[in-house]
């Protein structure tokens, strides 16, 4: 063989190198941060990990935010108008948090409650997210303001 | 009256994009000059009825016209006078008409500044840049058009989103449109070197400036975005690995890999086909991103509405361009790469390097972007990738990046003996070492993210000075434009990474409940909260926290963190306050009240050297501009006059 051509080889073999060694990084890289959404109804299906980060979409159920006074510790219900999970969080809630709105909160189970570390709501009524549309169209469809079974 | 008239405008804007779209073009393959001379004044009259559509529609909400449907959405008779003007993109339809503005505004600059170009290249040029002003102008009409009446008409406006209430708003989505959209440029320079089949370096050095400028731009427009999400969002976070902020990072990433390569297809002619492709790759992926952030497949605070039909026709508008314009590669890309050859250690293989970090790194957040919009088309659940994946990735791509850059200036093209760079280097590398070491015990908490911001920063700020030392020792060689505005810019990257590697590292933040009158210590920094008071403004009401800051007996600081409530009623809205300094930010966000004894949550950070990370995209953006000013790029040739 010509040395362009164990050359060009060599080239070929660096790149299939590269490209799976870019490759197995990425797909590792993204199971480790990749985070499911669940709503309260799959949670009690049991669909949602036990012992593992997800994300966990619905709606604020009315009347159930409590905080403890002079503290961070803040709880509530996210319902999707059939099941309901009960939510502890310690720390600020975004501006667009209000009971009523559909949120978004990254965290674990531990026993029947979630602990959130993280409570989204980058949006209002009118800027639903198409993640959380879905999930609200069915609670919509109860055609209720119940915040179902915890 | 005056809607109609807009409307009219836009409507004869599509049709003068049409023509532009199509004249020139036969007549450059005609040979027909009467018809390549078209391409200038279309240009020009597709301006001046774009920015005439753009002067009504900000007329309009000035006066308050809520028989707008999109003035009605967006503005109020309380609104501020100045966001009234900025309003006018604050939406989906406004922004796009801006959008199309900027791209009109492009394309006539070309016309203008390309005085030396032959007549068939400008007509090829204006009219591939014509088509893209078709395909934009008639989505604004067909689908979301700015100037549709409201029925019935209210007499009061909704509002323009609190969040959009601010300053950065006026400056950040011009910016990153001019940005963007002017990849456009180097795009259909791109196209018609195809069309024409001549791919010499000529094409090149004209569509060079076009593009550092566009990419200056798009710099200052993310950095400004980021600073304001910064400021406005109340999260004290600069980045978060949200969906529209990658999608506009693709093509920073992309633009910054095509200048880079620019650069060696004019100067050695290698890298003909591979500057093509970035070029064609650039602009797909500021379609991809206005298709991202428009169709509102993916959730996100730019995310304003989700109608199909738009995502539909952009998604259509993507496929036609990126798939045309691979078509006309596959078929009229030279064959044979041309160019000076170049050794394993050269300026070539370092600035190939170079694209090809850039474009993994574009491609693994691309990879990371679109995979959860796949999953859920897929039914493989809905995902969401967290920003560590991002993190770790980019990282790991910019750490030989990072390694290598100093390399590159003072390596020569075609062949270099590897051994001198390194010895001219050498010592600096040992003394960025030495630095990492020192700042290790130097700042309490450091971990090896610190040690990392500062290599990077000596290591590049050092090896780029080196460069500029053998420039001013080798025989009466000035520095060019372009050298300077590398400098610049390589500087601004160390610069960058040591703001990003010292804020993530060695920033504290805090969320507490507070009493008035408590006390909180952050590194050094005493906070102290005074309590919480009622304030008006123009058009909202807010509460006004007072926190004093202290280091040890003397005053730094006294900040004034708020809570707005707009009266059009929605959301309140976190205003956190501020002291900035060179060396650390101090933070300071209202919560919410805890108790009926005046208590608030408060949120305090302290972030040492963030303003580096602005200032380092501040000094890209400046290099990009000083590089297009090159006295190469002016230069007349004698067979481009004539060809």
């Amino acid at each position: 063989m010509n040395p362009t051509r164990i050359r060009r080889i060599w080239l070929i073999v660096l790149l299939l190198v590269a490209a799976a060694i870019a490759g197995s990084l990425i797909t590792f890289a993204m199971q480790e941060n990749m985070t499911y959404l669940f709503t309260p109804t799959q949670v009690k299906n049991k669909e949602a990990p036990d012992n593992g980060v997800f994300r966990l979409g619905g709606v604020v159920c009315e009347g159930s935010v409590k905080r403890t006074d002079g503290t961070l510790a803040v709880s509530f219900s996210v319902t999707d108008r059939v099941n309901q999970i009960i939510v502890d969080h310690e720390g600020i809630l975004p501006d667009m948090f209000k009971e009523g709105t559909s949120i978004i909160t990254t965290g674990k189970m531990q026993g029947t409650r979630f602990v959130a570390s993280e409570v989204l709501a980058k949006h209002d009524e009118t800027y639903t997210p198409k993640e959380m549309q879905d999930a609200m169209k069915k609670a919509k469809e109860q055609k209720t303001k119940s915040c179902g079974k915890i | 009256m005056i809607p109609e008239l807009g409307q009219i405008s836009l409507i004869l804007s599509l049709l003068i994009a049409f023509l532009l779209s199509c004249l020139p073009l036969w007549g450059a393959h005609r040979n027909n000059t009467v018809l390549m001379q078209t391409a200038r004044p279309l240009a020009h009259a597709q301006l001046l009825f774009i920015v005439l559509a753009f002067v009504l529609l900000t007329y309009s909400f000035t006066v308050h016209d809520f028989s707008v449907a999109y003035v009605q959405r967006n503005s109020n008779t309380l609104l501020p006078f100045i966001y009234q003007i900025s309003a006018v993109w604050g939406a989906h339809e406004g922004s796009l008409l801006l959008w199309i503005m900027i791209l009109c505004i492009w394309t006539s600059a070309v016309a203008i500044f390309s005085r030396q170009l032959p007549d068939k290249v400008i007509a090829r040029v204006l009219a591939v840049m014509g088509m893209i002003g078709v395909g934009f102008i008639s989505f604004m009409l067909f689908t979301s058009d700015p100037f549709t009446r409201a029925f019935p008409v209210q007499s009061e406006g909704i509002d323009l989103n609190p969040l959009l209430q601010d300053p950065g708003l006026i400056f950040h989505p011009p910016l990153l449109y001019t940005g963007y959209v002017g990849f456009a440029v180097a795009f259909a320079f791109a196209i018609a070197a195809l069309i024409d089949g001549k791919l010499d370096a000529q094409w090149i050095r004209w569509s060079r400036p076009w593009t550092n400028i566009a990419w200056a731009f798009l710099t200052l427009g993310i950095a400004l975005g980021s600073f304001w999400a910064y400021y406005e969002l109340g999260w004290g976070g600069w980045w978060f690995w949200d969906p529209v902020e990658n999608s506009i990072f693709m093509p920073w990433l992309v633009g910054a890999a095509l200048i880079h390569s620019q650069a060696v297809t004019e100067k050695r002619g290698s890298f003909k086909s591979w500057t093509l492709l970035l070029a064609i790759a650039a602009f797909s992926l500021s379609l991809l991103a206005t298709f991202l952030v428009r169709s509102g497949v993916i959730t996100s605070v730019h995310a304003f509405a989700s109608d199909p039909a738009r995502g539909i026709f952009i998604l259509t508008f993507l496929v036609l361009v990126v798939g045309g314009s691979l078509v006309l590669f596959a078929f009229r890309a030279p064959g044979k790469e041309g160019g000076q050859a170049f050794k394993a250690y050269s300026r070539e293989t370092l600035l190939l390097l170079n694209n090809l970090l850039l474009a993994a790194a574009a491609l693994m957040i691309l990879i990371g972007t679109l995979y959860p919009l796949f999953a859920d088309a897929l039914e493989l659940g809905k995902i969401s990738v967290g920003s560590p994946y991002f993190g770790f990735m980019f990282s790991l791509l910019m750490l030989p990046l990072v390694m290598l850059l100093p390399f590159g200036p003072i390596t020569r093209w075609q062949s270099e003996q590897a051994s001198k760079p390194i010895k001219l280097l050498l010592p600096w590398a040992i003394l960025a070492l030495g630095f990492g070491a020192i700042s290790f015990f130097f700042w309490p908490g450091s971990t090896i993210k610190t040690i990392g911001g500062v290599i990077a920063a000596v290591w590049i700020l050092c090896g780029t000075l080196v460069f500029v030392r053998s420039r001013f020792k080798s025989s009466g060689n000035g520095f060019t434009a372009e050298m300077i505005g590398m400098v610049s810019a390589h500087i601004g990257v160390g610069i960058f990474f040591f703001g990003v590697l010292m804020t993530e590292s060695l920033s504290i933040e805090k969320d507490v409940a507070a009493k008035p009158g408590s006390s909180f210590s952050l590194r050094g920094y005493d906070f102290q909260f005074k309590g919480v008071e009622q304030i008006e403004g123009p058009n909202y009401m807010a509460d006004q926290g007072t926190v004093v800051i202290r280091k040890g007996e003397s005053i730094i600081a006294t900040l004034y963190p708020e809570k707005r409530m707009y009266a059009s009623g929605g959301n309140s809205m976190t205003e956190a306050a501020i002291d900035s300094g060179i060396t650390r930010d101090l933070y300071v966000a209202l919560g919410e009240p805890l108790d009926n004894e005046g208590s608030w949550a408060l949120r305090l950070y302290v972030k040492p050297f963030i303003r580096f990370i602005w200032l380092g995209a501040l000094l890209m953006a400046i290099g990009g501009f000083i590089i297009s000013f090159d006295k190469r790029f002016k230069k007349r040739h004698a067979n481009e006059a004539n060809p």
